[in-house]
């Protein structure tokens, strides 16, 4: 299997370490330039299964905001951000909204939802 | 006239520093407090910072901005603290009489024992760099910018520069992309960033989002909307370099240039200021030069992250209580001194009497060090020195001095702190 080497940062702590890590056949071989073990577990993850959360806002029909702001309920994989991100475009909440209200289930297939990171009362109208 | 309003604490703003404010002083026993706010809700600036990564200290987990102003909220809430929205304070008096004014109250006048400043900080506009060019639409700070489209669901723009890498151009140019913009590059003037790395990590890494350091934005063209900005590389002396100029089209500007803690208020008031943070001169205490009045979170020094505001204005608000109830903060204070790299600290003098375990000092540095050592001094005695890989401009450093040094240092007249090489 081919072997391939990557320069990435850690982001685990403000040190902010460059590290090269080797990969052979899709599987992390040697981390270098870390000074912690955060730095390892972190480069492993990133280089084989790189995740995040994502976060946005959404319209909210007949609330007191415009905006609901939303995020994935646990990190999903940085190759399903773009799909995320689309399959948020035309989404309308419904007020009321309560922090952890799913608005979107299992976005773009992940088998993640999308929920609510604000309370939205209903608009009292007269 | 109506006989004045009596009002032991007075907290000037209801974002996540008045709100912990709030909190500590109701912890420490104080009943009669009084938050006012200008805004329609709590919260402030993190209602609009919908992104996560909040509350890693103080909560242990990661929050969005929303979610850590609802946890404060609920806690003011719970403490059945008082507080006024759509407040705005118009002037705060030396003797401490606050005046504001809102649709229900109309002009109020309240006359405070304790004042606590947590106004929070503004970014500076265009106005304050001087940019070149014409006076088109489509040049908004970041913070406006995120505001339109994480509140009030406008996009501004569709082909993105961002001038400056603090950390909320970083996440506007993220927040952009997500939402279908074409961001073409964030330009920094400096050779660093002051924004956090994890958010070059996150926010533009992710993205190939290109960062130029020290270039800087040298014209801006454009009829009625910006068409394109002229970037430029910059030399030593940050002065832009004849023939590196590149022309990039695009429609949107957003300018992530620097934070100024926001003390007009402060001011009137007769507090002095630190010409370097922007923010009050304090004692230990976090009260300013003026007897009873605190200052905490981003109108006292920018901070990087919202916990350390909480975690300060919490001590803020125990303050202000001990004070509402007759304690005084006066005394001997030994001055804080910044050297050889260090900027500023917060605090800028500390009286021992008034520190039960520790002092905490926060502190930045002026430019990116690597391995040097951070050394303080109790007079010409050096008390610690601490190997630091890595020192940026952009991650504030906070220092914890404990009491036990002044006691085994009596009669310092000075404790500097310095890197070393």
């Amino acid at each position: 299997m081919p072997m391939e080497t990557r320069s990435i940062i850690c982001i685990s702590c403000p040190v902010g370490c460059p590290m090269t890590v080797t990969l052979e056949g899709g599987e992390v071989t040697k981390v270098e330039g870390n000074t912690c073990p955060r730095g390892e577990s972190y480069a492993k993850k990133e280089c084989v299964n790189p995740t995040r959360i994502v976060t946005s806002s959404v319209p909210v029909e007949g609330g007191e905001f415009a905006m609901v702001s939303v995020k994935t309920a646990s990190d999903i994989p940085k190759s399903a951000i773009p799909d995320c991100a689309r399959a948020l475009r035309g989404v309308v909440a419904k007020a009321p909204v309560a922090i952890g209200d799913v608005i979107v289930p299992n976005v773009a297939g992940t088998g993640i939802n999308i929920i609510a990171t604000r309370h939205v009362k209903t608009l009292l109208s007269f | 006239m109506k006989s004045m309003k009596q009002i032991d604490i007075v907290i000037i703003g209801g974002g996540p520093a008045g709100m912990a404010a709030a909190v500590g002083a109701k912890e420490a026993g104080c009943d009669n407090i009084l938050i006012l706010e200008r805004d329609t809700m709590l919260g402030g600036i993190l209602n609009q910072c919908i992104h996560n990564g909040f509350g890693l200290h103080m909560f242990k987990e990661e929050l969005t901005g929303p979610e850590y102003a609802q946890r404060y909220m609920d806690q003011v809430e719970a403490l059945a603290i008082p507080y006024k929205l759509n407040t705005m304070v118009l002037d705060i008096s030396p003797d401490k009489v606050v005046t504001a004014v809102n649709p229900e109250d109309g002009l109020m006048q309240i006359q405070a024992k304790a004042v606590i400043l947590a106004m929070g900080c503004r970014e500076r506009p265009r106005g304050a760099i001087n940019i070149e060019g014409t006076r088109c639409a489509g040049i908004y700070t970041a913070g406006t910018a995120q505001k339109y489209v994480n509140m009030n669901g406008y996009m501004p723009g569709k082909e993105v520069v961002v001038l400056g890498s603090g950390d909320i151009g970083l996440i506007m140019a993220r927040r952009m992309t997500l939402e279908g913009a074409k961001v073409k590059a964030v330009v920094e003037l400096m050779p660093y960033s002051g924004g956090l790395k994890r958010n070059i990590a996150q926010c533009l890494d992710d993205y190939d989002i290109p960062l130029h350091y020290s270039h800087t934005v040298t014209n801006i063209k454009g009829r009625e909307r910006v068409e394109s900005v002229t970037i430029a590389k910059v030399d030593a002396s940050l002065r832009p370099i004849p023939g590196t100029e590149q022309e990039i089209p695009c429609d949107t500007l957003l300018l992530s240039v620097g934070l100024l803690p926001e003390n007009e208020l402060s001011q009137s008031a007769g507090v002095e200021l630190s010409p370097i943070t922007g923010g009050p001169v304090v004692n230990e205490s976090l009260e300013t030069e003026l007897d009873g009045v605190f200052a905490c979170g981003n109108v006292l020094h920018v901070h990087d992250l919202v916990d350390y505001v909480s975690e300060e204005s919490y001590a803020a608000g125990q303050n202000a209580a001990a004070y509402a109830t007759g304690r005084q903060f006066t005394g001997d204070r030994i001055p804080l001194r910044p050297r050889d790299g260090v900027r500023y600290t917060v605090p800028s003098a500390i009286n021992p009497d008034n520190i039960d375990k520790f002092a905490i000092v926060r502190f930045r540095v002026d430019n990116i060090y690597r391995d040097r050592d951070l050394a303080v001094y109790f007079g010409e005695n050096r008390v610690m020195k601490k190997r630091k890989q890595i020192l940026a401009p952009g991650e504030m450093e906070t220092l914890r001095i404990p009491k036990s040094w002044f006691e085994e240092n009596t009669g310092c007249d000075a404790i500097t702190i310095r890197l070393e090489a």
